[in-house]
């Protein structure tokens, strides 16, 4: 094959924070045998990251990654970030797209390692030819990720081709789910990017692009990038642009796989007036896309609000949103109140935080309180279903940590429970947070064996909704457990290239084939789903060995009791399932 | 007829940038920074975004401002590069004052759009057209 292509993708930038240095790898050994985005990243995160190591200590690294498809395909539009996480003390990756995947290409790099901690705040603009190590005093302890953005555009050029990834109070003080606000609507939410930055004194990384790479087989490339081109725009993707992923309130809602208050219910009497038919008729303002998507799924919402001190005195704000921070601080919290639940979602914004996280947190702290498990000398605050206003406090309160309580509540909803009870109510597997789906056993088995613990791993709370849908049966838990290995493992090729999962529908082993040879690769569909696999059990295998074990893990004994529209979750069924996936794993890792 | 790119409707832009990605691939690259097109968030995104192309001026500054008449203005309104003698100084890159032309730092010589339509193909949003000027 023709190797201009893939060695302009190979260039891995090693950033040193300590020694303020930099240098350029050519890593066509990685990127020609995993590709790039999830397949490098992994890699990387071996070569990088020792067993052991302290997820919050200089010997994590930040890697980032993109891949041979990045953004000059629609939709090839997301960054994967690869870390240990100091949420659950795995390897983590967490994906996010707006301008991040276009600057770091065409920036000139596949991926970036970030290593070691800097002394003092510092932030780092980096460029095709440069980095730079900018001093971030002025910047450490802006508690609104939003303003250093803000900020940001202002002094550090390249308009139009930039993104800014940057913290806000949450990571710095190193709450164990803080996230990375990139561009000013998107995220690397889950799994504590934020706090890992914040550990290595790292506030902002800003990255300019500049270069541009022939394209190997033009004539090739256009008719394959045409053919997908129209298939974005098909209708397999309009409900993503529409409504965007609120949609999915009413819908779950109406066969109750919305979670409710702390998952005790699927059904939210208030989902009407969260629903994305009424956010879209009252307060949708725009819609963004990241690059080269012509999809646009961002939702912003403007809200107007009178000052308090000054009659007929507004500000309005602008705040993106989407099913699961809906989900985590409105259905779970019990709030049904528009204004209320985009106060929440601004604060969680400025500060920092992961919704999802949070929002699981919260709902836990509110009915230990409930059930006088803990009381208000913990919490300091009357945390009541629906009482948005105190929410927006004790969101507040997580990020600065006023008593031992909120100290805990900022390590996750796990060792809050672990300390303070209620382990029962307390929704994590594996220790991190689930995204916002009471749809039935599988997506519950997925949520426990799925390598980052996200719906997004396998999409079996779809599989659960298929099920229903049609009336069928559940499949045998031996069964399950490979349905959801087998999309899991599809899904690192999509994640290696790398492809928005809403995409997932239009890029096809054949065609992603031809998007790739006209690039020069020399692919076919069976190694490519070979690689899938790979990936999937090279990343299960780094799991086991940091200590992971499926059928250890703590179910919290909410989703047993809640009814599902599967009916109840068997704990045998999902016993069995995790016995299943052990078996397997073990033995092919 | 002559041509020129219009912009419909700035308020129906996403920021996809699939048009800058069009305009570097009519020319064989992949890229942002060789586009004639731009799309740039001066106030942050909650402004909205904001299309940067030549409108094909009937009297350009750009081709005036060009010591070495390298920009011949075209019939209709617009400009035509002629790269040859174009020394790469930067004038036409003041006296626009849309901020439609820049230099191009691999080449040091101006981005100028020619007109072709192909960035509005990919645009999914309508925000874009080739017109005639008339
Ligand atoms: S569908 Fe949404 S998340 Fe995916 S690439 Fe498009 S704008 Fe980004
Ligand atoms: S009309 Fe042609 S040259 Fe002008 S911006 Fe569009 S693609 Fe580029
Ligand atoms: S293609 Fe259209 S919607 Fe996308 S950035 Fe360009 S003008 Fe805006």
């Amino acid at each position: 094959m023709g190797r201009d292509w893939i060695r302009t993708l190979s260039r891995v930038l090693y950033i040193d924070l300590a020694k303020k240095s930099y240098w350029v790898e050519n890593r066509e050994d990685l990127f020609e045998e995993w590709l790039g985005g999830i397949g490098v990243a992994v890699k990387l995160y071996e070569e990088e990251v020792p067993r052991g190591a302290d997820p919050l200590g200089p010997e994590n690294a930040i890697i980032f990654s993109v891949g041979p498809l990045t953004t000059i395909y629609p939709m090839a539009s997301k960054t994967i970030a690869a870390f240990k996480s100091p949420l659950n003390n795995y390897f983590a990756e967490s994906h996010a797209g707006g301008r991040s995947a276009s600057a770091i290409r065409f920036a000139g790099y596949g991926a970036i390692v970030i290593r070691n901690a800097s002394e003092r705040p510092v932030y780092l603009i980096i460029e095709p030819e440069r980095v730079r190590f900018r001093d971030a005093g002025a910047l450490w302890g802006v508690r609104s990720a939003e303003t250093v953005g803000r900020i940001l555009r202002e002094v550090t050029g390249g308009a139009g081709v930039r993104s800014i990834l940057r913290i806000g109070g949450a990571g710095e003080r190193l709450v164990r789910y803080a996230s990375v606000m990139v561009e000013t609507f998107r995220h690397f939410g889950r799994m504590g990017l934020g706090a890992v930055f914040g550990s290595k004194k790292l506030k902002a990384v800003v990255i300019i692009a500049g270069k541009n790479f022939r394209i190997p087989k033009l004539k090739e490339y256009r008719e394959i990038h045409r053919e997908i081109y129209e298939l974005t725009r098909g209708p397999g993707t309009k409900k993503y642009h529409d409504l965007g992923t609120a949609a999915n309130i009413i819908s779950l809602n109406v066969i109750g796989a919305l979670p409710t208050r702390n998952f005790s219910s699927g059904r939210f009497e208030g989902a009407e007036e969260i629903s994305g038919e009424k956010l879209a008729e009252t307060m949708l303002a725009r819609r963004v896309a990241c690059v080269a998507c012509p999809v646009a799924c961002i939702h912003l919402a403007a809200i107007r609000e009178e000052y308090e001190d000054e009659k007929f005195l507004y500000k309005t704000e602008f705040i993106s949103y989407d099913y699961e921070p809906i989900y985590a601080l409105g259905s779970n919290l019990g709030i049904s109140d528009r204004f209320g639940l985009f106060k929440m979602l601004k604060a969680v914004e400025d500060w920092g935080l992961d919704a999802i996280s949070t929002g699981v947190a919260l709902a836990w702290a509110t009915e230990a309180l409930e059930r006088g498990i803990i009381s208000e000398n913990e919490t300091l605050l009357h945390l009541r279903w629906g009482d948005w206003k105190t929410y927006v406090e004790a969101i507040k309160n997580i990020v600065t940590q006023p008593n031992e309580f909120y100290q805990a509540l900022a390590l996750g909803v796990e060792e809050a429970a672990k300390k303070y009870g209620g382990e029962e109510f307390a929704l994590a597997f594996n220790r991190v947070e689930p995204a916002g789906y009471v749809t039935g056993p599988l997506y519950f088995i997925s949520l426990a064996v799925g390598s980052r613990h996200s719906h997004l791993d396998s999409g079996a709370y779809s599989m659960d909704q298929k099920l229903f849908s049609k009336g069928e049966k559940l499949p045998a838990p031996e069964e399950a457990v490979e349905k959801i290995a087998e999309e899991e493992a599809w899904r690192q090729v999509l994640n290696s290239l790398v492809i928005c999962l809403f995409a997932r529908a239009i890029y096809t082993p054949d065609n992603i084939c031809n998007a790739l040879n006209a690039l020069d690769y020399d692919f076919t569909q069976d190694a490519l789903r070979e690689l899938g696999w790979k990936i999937y059990l090279e990343k299960q295998r780094i799991k086991r060995e940091e200590g992971f074990r499926p059928t250890e893990l703590r179910l919290p004994e909410r989703i047993f009791q809640t009814p599902t529209p599967l009916g109840k979750i068997s704990k045998e069924y999902i016993q069995r399932a995790l016995e299943t996936f052990e078996k397997i794993i073990g033995n092919s890792t | 007829m002559v041509k020129r790119l219009a912009i419909l409707d700035a308020n129906r832009c996403v920021g996809c940038q699939l048009c800058m990605l069009a305009c570097s691939e009519r020319l064989g690259y992949a890229g942002l920074t060789k586009s004639a097109i731009r799309i740039v968030t001066p106030g942050g995104v909650e402004r909205g975004f904001t299309v940067i192309v030549c409108r094909a001026c009937r009297d350009p500054p750009c081709a005036r401002a060009c010591p070495e008449a390298a920009l011949k203005v075209r019939q209709g309104g617009g400009i035509l590069l002629d790269p040859s003698k174009c020394i790469g100084c930067g004038h036409c890159v003041e006296a626009c004052d849309i901020g439609a032309i820049r230099l191009d730092p691999e080449t040091n010589k101006p981005i100028t759009c020619i007109y072709c339509g192909y960035c509005a193909e990919f645009c999914p949003h309508g925000v874009i057209a080739l017109e005639e000027v008339g």
